[in-house]
């Protein structure tokens, strides 16, 4: 299989310099953006089918076309590459950033070109200091090169290019509690409508987008929008970074075209289970999905088709579950880190998420009641999208719900037996 | 109008608001947290939730929040669906999750919206069983008691607090369950408007810590509706007494004037009225002994005193019209003297006239909040008529509301509107001698002297209408500030200048006046706000009294012999000598006043006279509304209104007429007769006639407890509540059963909402009106233009003329500074001073030089001065402040411990 985003990361990580990204083809991309107009590059990825990459799978064309455009519009615009990664289970766009950073730079520039933006951040991870380090290299070579700066490469377009450290909460990568971040907010998510692109950073046109998002959009401006359909396997264009954590042969990241099953992800890429357990399901995209089991071992890692079975691609980095882990104990460990990251601006949120975390320590610790497992379901349809205020909540209850479906016999052996049977 | 469908009925709504506020308009009973009407909506608590269906044939909805939902064409939800109701006793059970359930030891009880929501939601029964996550409190000053664990996380006192009233001193701290809100550390809260997070807060966390210390629940209070008697804006307010003393104030909504919100004096200070230096009885001195008598006995012994006929009568501005004008008459119009300084009464004299016969009107505060382009002329309004700051503090967001609605963000979309435009503020400029807390949201701010802050105004009306006069000597940077200021002004559709008698200086108010007079003329509809020091100022200011400075001269040429003092320190008005010699030289003394003075000290019969809760009386607020504020109860000893024992002294005296005043309202009738500015005066409430179906207004809650027993250690027969023939108010439980009208309104209470919430449901519309119209009746307007829209001539018509000449340039001086009057919202004003909490917050003496000229005089904060001012020395310690403008120097005025000395002045600076 052709490796688009994953082509130039070298196996011992070593970081790849202007040179080298220039050699394998780097800023090409931006070159030929800049002899384009900007409405006929959001015309090309809108066709490319790219969804976001960071868990919401939205168009990215379709968003880049909301941004008001020409001298009406408001000034500066900005660019902002989510590079906070929080979610557990993912570290896919560490991969990006430490094993060739020129890419999401060129790509942040093509993207800032295609909204007119002139101001762009890289809203990285606190604990991602190797990538903010290649970043940091990787744009003062750019800038040296009039990749970036005044008058890139010689164009009336000019873009200047920050790095902000996260402070280091799950909520600042949610878009917009980022804008608040960066800003020096608190990072409490913000009220949509307006969207971002209307009204963001700084009351500004902004777009947010995932790392590996924009590295995909070089390619798309050099080769075209078929050319990144035909990546894919189905309907979403594109390659995808996948990802196993778990106790598999191979934990790891492969770049595979998209809609790659599920089956051939774990047994090939992964190199099935370790020997001695086995296989009793996985969160598919990260810790905010639902579970899947054996019987969805065939369904085609997209957006649309993971969907169908009741989950999310989410970040295409799964989570796997054995025989020998108890789903109690991993949930609960999951609603904790959630729980604890609440931002605490809406009610369901913070109190239902706090409440299934007691609940769920309570069961896992045999004091659990029979009711409790009511209530967990209870809190995850109060948390559903729509009655809170951001993704998180929703996205919280996606492990919880799902395991009390696929191992609700797991939690009644716990209340029954007033103990977690993994436990000696 | 837009037409919406609430659980399948249609209604006609405006449009520009959220589902939820029409809903409440519509008086459905929809619970909400986060949402406040001041302060719009952010989506946080999720409690207003409901179903909201695509058209009629969709039956299974969504869940959305009525809160973040414009009012649109068509719009169908509905509040009685059984999902949403389910899903919002879900949240009050997840709000109340680690809720302490301590209503019966918490103040907020029987008063508290989380109370009221919780049972409209109908969660009864608790399901968390796991432990309770706990805070720590602060301590947050005298004023607002803090306990975090009842704390629900709407965030709305964090949005009022910063957001709304510009404090920067709380924050919500941490995330999850544990969000602490509250100061970095201890200490007291630093905004002048922290009172009203005790009604902000759906719940018990931020209480009224003065109403501790005698605590009683709303519904065992005796209320009337009642205005603050503690600067001249006029808040409505709502007191309330138990057992005799007065435990609290609250905000009594009037959407004109002080909306939801009070200040911290206002709230706070009410206390005097229970000070112990409170005059209880009538006193008669003999022989240097000051001996208590009874009211008739006093009486006699006055009417001997003033049977010599030549009395003069010192009417106050803290006293009601209807004391003043029962003084007036007893005295006689000729020998009524103004209780203010000399400068001061000019001062109102000039505002006065230039309100009733100039172009600009004098606008509300609900007015001076929609000013989208502001001058302050020479006031530390913070201080000096607190509540209008908070009004200027939103007026800035007027201009960058037009981005706002470009993007088509609703402007009560709270949080969006305000990060679409950030820190962007609308044209708003403060000049005034020393930095100022509006400074923050200020455009521009210029510091000088008086003279010079004249000059500035001059300059702007000048570069308004070069037909004002021309400013000579200008510097070429204040020339660009005075024409960036007019462009402002000129370019804004709702311009508004603020000035005040504060510095004492005329030239300013003229300044003011022609800046607004020159927008007029150029057809944009300016405001003209003047503060005024007192609350019924401009009330004594239209009784045409003789200046106090003339009282001396009465005296001494024989005009006069006996002096009648109305509810007033001369002492505070005058300096100490000139006061001494004024009593002095009068044979006899008769004062009336509710609290010791130094000038009680001095007199020889001194009648106890009511303070506002214990007797009826009307104010004119600096906007020219006249407003009622009516008895809360009936006070012990021998107090009474000073306008009824004016009235007993006029029949005592012969003048028969004045047995005809059984009540405010036959005083009014009078004054209103004999005085053409006054005439509107007695519509300010109804009168003592008024009557819904047969009935009073009662000021007892319909819960009002232990009738039959508060007094049963005396006597265990239920005393009759006491009759109240001078007002439609009652003092008991028995009342109308409906709403009365706004002027009349004791308490808001509704059933089911027991919170001040509970206002909704008294308003036409939310944050609108209340139901019959705000209360208060304007006496003063702008005369009338000849031509509907021309420039108007004199003769009772508009002026147009300019007022005055720019004054000379200032010239500091290198061994003297001008010392300039300070004002201070705790310490400033004469009877909340006296409240204990409010005198906590009282700074010590002191004065203010800027660190140039502390160096210039060799002094460093903290070291004693010696000030020569007006032929006076006192030692102040020195306090530093930055930002004073060049050859000026700062003295708090009206502080205790700090003598009269008539300001400005120059002023010699020594080290002792
Ligand atoms: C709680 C929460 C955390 C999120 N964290 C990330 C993140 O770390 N990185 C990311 O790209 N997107 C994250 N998202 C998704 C973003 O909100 C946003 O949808 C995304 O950055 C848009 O970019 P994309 O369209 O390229 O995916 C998060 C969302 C939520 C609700
Ligand atoms: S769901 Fe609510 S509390 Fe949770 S993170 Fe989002 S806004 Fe904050
Ligand atoms: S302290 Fe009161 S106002 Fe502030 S968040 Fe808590 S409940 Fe709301
Ligand atoms: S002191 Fe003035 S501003 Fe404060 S509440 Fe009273 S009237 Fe209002
Ligand atoms: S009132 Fe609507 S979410 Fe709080």
């Amino acid at each position: 299989m052709e490796k688009v985003l994953t082509k130039n990361v070298r196996p011992d990580l070593s970081y790849v310099d202007l040179k080298a990204y220039e050699a394998s083809g780097g800023y090409q991309g931006l070159r030929k953006a800049l002899t384009m107009a900007p409405a006929e590059i959001i015309d090309e990825v809108k066709k490319s089918n790219l969804r976001g990459r960071g868990g919401g799978g939205f168009p990215t064309g379709v968003k880049w076309s909301l941004v008001p455009m020409g001298g009406d519009a408001l000034q500066p615009k900005y660019l902002a590459a989510n590079a906070d990664e929080m979610e557990p289970g993912t570290f896919k766009d560490r991969l990006l950033m430490e094993g060739d950073p020129h890419q999401l730079v060129e790509g942040m520039a093509v993207a800032a070109y295609a909204i007119e933006a002139s101001v762009a951040y890289v809203f990285l991870r606190g604990e991602y200091q190797l990538s903010e380090e290649r970043l940091r290299r990787a744009i003062a070579e750019a800038y040296e090169q009039h990749y970036l700066g005044k008058n890139v490469l010689g164009s009336n377009f000019s873009v200047e290019m920050f790095v902000h450290m996260s402070g280091g909460r799950y909520m600042c990568g949610e878009e917009t509690g980022l804008l608040n971040a960066l800003e020096g907010k608190r990072a409490n998510p913000r009220t949509k409508p307006p969207y971002p692109a209307v009204s963001g950073l700084f009351g500004k046109p902004t777009i947010v987008q995932n790392v590996e998002t924009l590295c995909n959009v070089p390619y798309i401006v050099t080769n075209g929008a078929d050319w990144f359909r035909s990546l894919s396997l189905t309907q979403d264009g594109g390659t995808k970074i996948y990802g196993a954590s778990g106790k598999v042969k191979r934990p790891g990241l492969w770049e595979l075209p998209m809609g790659t099953t599920i089956r051939e992800i774990l047994e090939e890429h992964a190199g099935g289970m370790r020997d001695g357990v086995k296989f009793r399901g996985l969160l598919p995209g990260g810790a905010s999905t639902d579970f899947l089991v054996e019987e969805h071992l065939d369904v085609k890692m997209d957006f649309t088709e993971v969907q169908k079975v009741g989950s999310r691609l989410g970040t295409g980095t799964m989570i796997v579950l054995d025989d020998q882990t108890c789903p109690v104990g991993m949930v609960l460990n999951l609603e904790h880190f959630f729980a604890q990251e609440s931002c605490g601006w809406c009610t369901p949120c913070w109190s239902g998420l706090s409440w299934a975390e007691k609940a769920l320590d309570a069961i896992e610790n045999g004091q659990g009641q029979s009711a409790d497992l009511d209530h967990l379901s209870f809190i995850c349809k109060i948390c559903a999208p729509g009655n809170t205020f951001c993704a998180l909540a929703p996205g919280a209850v996606e492990p919880l719900q799902s395991a009390l479906k696929y191992f609700r016999d797991d939690f009644d052996r716990h209340i029954g037996e007033k103990r977690c049977p993994w436990k000696a | 109008m837009t037409k919406i469908f609430v659980d399948g009925r249609p209604f006609d709504v405006p449009e520009n608001q959220s589902m939820l506020q029409a809903c409440l308009t519509l008086g459905f009973d929809l619970p909400y947290f986060c949402w406040h009407p001041a302060l719009g909506s952010v989506g946080a608590c999720r409690q207003c939730a409901v179903k909201q269906y695509r058209d009629e044939k969709d039956s299974r909805g969504r869940i959305v929040m009525s809160c973040m939902t414009p009012v649109a064409e068509g719009v169908r939800i509905s509040i009685r669906d059984a999902e949403s109701v389910s899903f919002r006793a879900a949240v009050i059970e997840g709000l109340m999750q680690s809720h302490p359930h301590d209503c019966p030891v918490c103040d907020e009880g029987g008063e508290c919206h989380l109370q009221d929501m919780t049972v409209m939601t109908g969660h009864a029964y608790r399901r968390y069983r796991f432990s309770k996550r706990t805070f720590r409190n602060q301590n947050l000053g005298p004023l607002v008691n803090h306990e975090m664990n009842r704390c629900i996380q709407c965030y709305r006192c964090v949005r009022y607090y910063r957001e709304y009233a510009g404090g920067h001193d709380l924050k919500e701290f941490v995330l999850r369950n544990l969000v602490y809100f509250g100061r970095q550390n201890d200490g007291v809260l630093e905004n002048e408007f922290a009172g009203n997070l005790v009604e902000i807060c759906p719940t018990g966390v931020f209480t009224d810590k003065t109403l501790k210390q005698h605590y009683t629940r709303k519904w065992d209070l005796q209320l009337a509706p009642s205005v603050c008697v503690h600067c001249g804006i006029g808040c409505n307010t709502s007191p309330g007494e138990r057992y005799g003393t007065l435990r609290r104030i609250v905000n009594r909504y009037n959407g004109e004037v002080n909306g939801y919100f009070l200040c911290d004096r206002g709230r706070f200070g009410y206390e005097f009225v229970n000070s112990p230096e409170r005059l209880r009885q009538p006193r008669l001195q003999k022989g240097g002994q000051g001996e208590t008598a009874d009211g008739p006995v006093a009486l006699v012994h006055a009417r001997k005193l003033l049977d010599g006929g030549k009395v003069i009568g010192i009417g106050s501005p803290r006293a009601s019209l209807e004391a003043n004008f029962a003084l007036r008459t007893l005295v006689g119009q000729e020998r009524f003297f103004a209780g203010v300084e000399d400068e001061e009464h000019r001062l109102t004299a000039r505002m006065l006239e230039i309100l009733r016969s100039g172009l600009a009107r004098s606008p509300s505060l609900g007015e001076i909040e929609k000013a989208d382009a502001v001058l302050v002329l020479g006031e530390d309004v913070t201080q000096t008529a607190p509540r209008m700051a908070l009004s200027l503090r939103q007026s800035v967001r007027q201009q960058p509301f037009e981005l706002v609605d470009k993007l088509q963000i609703p402007r009560w979309l709270d949080h969006a509107a305000r990060e679409a435009v950030q820190d962007a503020k609308g044209p708003f400029f403060v000049a005034a001698p020393h930095p100022t807390k509006l400074d923050d949201v200020a455009a521009a701010t210029y510091r000088a002297s008086p003279d010079d802050l004249a000059r500035l105004g001059f300059a702007v009306a000048h570069a308004i209408d070069s037909s004002a006069p021309d400013v000579p000597q200008l510097t070429d940077g204040v020339r660009a500030l005075a024409g960036r200021i007019a462009e402002a002004l000129k370019n804004a559709k709702r311009p508004l200048v603020v000035s005040g008698p504060s510095l004492k200086c005329e030239a300013l108010i003229q300044a003011a006046a022609n800046v607004a007079w020159a927008l007029c003329r150029a057809g944009k509809p300016a405001a003209l706000s003047f503060t005024a020091p007192e609350c019924n100022t401009l009330g004594l200011g239209l009784m045409a009294a003789r200046p106090l400075g003339e009282a001396q001269q009465a005296l001494k040429s024989g005009e006069a012999d006996t002096i009648v003092i109305l509810e007033n320190d001369l002492y505070r008005r005058a300096p100490r000598e000139q006061v001494d010699a004024l009593l002095a030289s009068a044979r006899h003394l008769i004062v009336l006043d509710y609290l010791e003075t130094s000038t009680t000290h001095k007199a020889e019969v001194v009648f106890p006279s009511a303070p506002f809760a214990e007797c009826e009386g009307t104010f004119i607020s600096n906007e020219g509304r006249a407003q009622r504020a009516f008895q809360v109860y009936v006070p012990e000893g021998g107090i009474r209104a000073a306008w009824q024992w004016l009235r007993d002294l006029l029949i005592a005296s012969g003048a028969n007429g004045a047995a005809a005043w059984q009540g405010v309202d036959d005083v009014l009738k009078t004054l209103a007769g004999s005085l053409p500015a006054f005439s509107a005066v007695p519509q300010a409430a109804p009168s003592a006639a008024f009557r819904m179906a047969g009935e009073k207004v009662a000021r007892e809650p319909h819960r009002y407890s232990g009738r039959t027993a508060m007094h049963a250690n005396i006597n265990v027969s239920e005393p009759k509540p006491p009759d109240d023939p001078e007002s439609p108010l009652s003092f008991s439980m028995e009342g109308v059963s409906e709403q009365p009208p706004p002027a009349l309104i004791p308490f808001f209470w509704s059933p089911g909402w027991n919170s001040i919430q509970s206002v909704n449901k008294f308003q036409q519309e939310i944050a609108g009106p209340l139901r019959g119209g705000d209360p208060g009746v304007r006496v003063i307007e702008p005369a009338k233009p000849t031509e509907p829209d021309g420039p108007a001539g004199p003769d009772g018509n508009a002026r147009a003329d300019f007022l005055g000449a720019p004054p000379a340039v200032f010239e500091p001086q290198p061994d003297r500074v001008l010392l300039v009057p300070i004002y201070h919202v705790f310490g400033s004003d004469e009877t909340s001073q006296r409240a204990p909490a409010i005198r906590e917050l009282t700074p010590k003496p002191y004065v203010a030089l800027d660190s140039e000229a502390a160096r210039r005089f060799g002094l460093n904060d903290g070291d004693l001065a010696e000030v020569a001012v007006n032929g006076a020395v006192e030692r102040l310690p020195v306090k530093v402040r930055d930002g004073m403008a060049a050859g000026v120097a700062g003295l708090p005025v009206g502080l205790p411990g700090i003598e009269n000395c008539r300001l400005p002045a120059w002023a010699r600076i020594t080290r002792p």
